[in-house]
């Protein structure tokens, strides 16, 4: 029986309008993620990962093409239905952690909670639970400019698996974190990938995402370069562009 | 493949039932608005002043011709005569004062509200991804800027009226009290405050809604 695929694209192209002149970023990209898969898209900077990221999270809309996530098209979808897929199957994790500096880190987890119509209290106790998962249950009362870069992107980790999603998308996660902090929450990920069975999709130029990725999406210039399970992946040290291997 | 979808498909025929899955209560759009107001509270100073000064200003000119007026009308004959005797002048510069200071009044509150909500345009974009429909945005914002308004507004008209009444006390002495005109100043105090709330609200709700209704990736790229 064939898997199901969760995000699929057909075709997407993606031009931005600079001034008059048009930057053409995605120039045509078809890919099939598969139900539970843990996908990595990299490449150099200006490739086009944020934006294909921004296609397949329907943060944004393609100039060209299609994007089915579970075998529905999302440009079909009204901004209810958009916005309940937002809040129940997808969990967005950014590089600049994007907590609402206002508030808590256990209101930064309530909030879509609250949006799927969750109480006040069911919402606090699961926030509670989410946040002990990540590691951070001695600082739930904690604003985010209280918290160093890897405890705010824990707390969006938690904020993003709130609703239980099918699918978390992460765009460079660990594009603002030392080492360490970058190795730990890709541990996290992968745990949340294995444990939760949530199929995870990132964009991220850090090389240490391949040891966890099922397969890796290679981007250049728009297009697809190559794409490699995680048996085949081939890294020369001089050859693979972006950052220092490991 | 048709009987599996994800929920996605069934929700398409069942419109009504999407309304209540995706829910900002009142009581937790209160509770947020609050926070906002009380944490930013310097922005919300600041926004609050805008509003104040602008309709202190108003409220003043308005209190200064309303007192002049009642002066004309009700006061000694010394006080009648040297105010008709250039009756034309204080007309004219009575209604160029009273435009221009409505002017200035919209423009600064407008201003103000337009720039506070749209150096929040990433919070918004972040609110989308989390599954926030355009009118919780629009809802959260509007809760705001009618505090803003109202607070701002009454303060102000208070303001506005009270120092011209001292003004005019100074210059004219008791005569002040024995012909003021109390109910135009209520009428004009309270279509201030109206004036202001208003345009507190829409100057809030605009680019409120221009940023709620954007992708969420572009509101978040947004830069002020």
């Amino acid at each position: 029986m064939p898997k199901e695929a969760i995000v699929r694209t057909i075709g997407v192209k993606k031009s931005f309008m600079l001034g008059k002149i048009p930057l053409h970023v995605l120039k045509g990209i078809d890919i099939e993620i598969l139900k539970g898969e843990y996908i990595s898209i990299m490449g150099p900077s200006g490739s086009g990962k944020t934006t294909l990221f921004n296609m397949i999270g329907g943060l944004d809309k393609p100039s060209e093409g299609k994007v089915y996530i579970d075998e529905v098209d999302i440009a079909q979808l009204d901004a209810y239905e958009l916005a309940w897929l937002r809040c129940r199957k997808i969990g967005y994790i950014f590089q600049s952690f994007n907590l609402i500096p206002v508030m808590t880190a256990i209101e930064n987890v309530m909030l879509p909670m609250i949006f799927a119509g969750m109480t006040t209290d069911e919402s606090r106790d699961k926030a509670k639970l989410l946040l002990e998962t990540v590691g951070l249950g001695e600082r739930l009362q904690h604003k985010p400019f209280e918290l160093s870069g890897g405890q705010q992107q824990r707390v969006a980790i938690a904020r993003a698996l709130a609703n239980d999603p099918a699918i978390i998308l992460a765009d460079e996660p660990t594009g603002n974190l030392d080492l360490k902090t970058g190795k730990e929450i890709i541990n996290l990920l992968r745990e949340m990938n294995k444990e939760k069975s949530v199929s995870i999709i990132t964009a991220t130029h850090d090389l240490k995402m391949l040891d966890v990725s099922d397969r890796v999406i290679w981007l250049r210039d728009g297009m697809i370069e190559r794409v490699e399970d995680r048996e085949n992946i081939n890294i020369k040290v001089g050859e693979v562009e972006g950052e220092e291997a490991g | 493949m048709q009987q599996e979808g994800f929920g996605v498909k069934e929700i398409r025929m069942e419109e009504k039932k999407i309304e209540k899955q995706l829910s900002l209560p009142l009581s937790n759009a209160i509770q947020m608005s609050i926070r906002n107001l009380r944490i930013r509270f310097g922005r919300s100073i600041i926004i609050t002043m805008s509003i104040l000064l602008g309709i202190a200003f108003l409220m003043s000119v308005l209190a200064g011709n309303a007192l002049t007026n009642s002066l004309i009308e009700k006061g000694p004959e010394e006080v009648r005569m040297l105010l008709m005797s250039n009756i034309e002048e204080v007309r004219t510069r009575q209604g160029w004062l009273a435009s221009l200071s409505l002017l200035v009044c919209t423009v600064g509150i407008i201003n103000a509200m337009l720039m506070s909500v749209t150096e929040r345009s990433r919070e918004i974009g972040t609110m989308k991804c989390l599954g926030a429909l355009d009118k919780f945005v629009v809802e959260l914002f509007l809760l705001e800027s009618i505090a803003h308004g109202i607070f701002g507004s009454l303060v102000g008209s208070i303001v506005g009226a009270a120092t011209m009444t001292v003004v005019y006390l100074f210059q004219y002495g008791s005569l002040i009290i024995r012909i003021f005109p109390a109910g135009t100043m209520l009428k004009w105090m309270l279509a201030s405050i109206l004036l202001g709330t208003f345009l507190a609200v829409i100057g809030a709700m605009y680019p409120a809604y221009v940023s709620a209704r954007m992708e969420p990736a572009e509101a978040i790229r947004r830069e002020v």
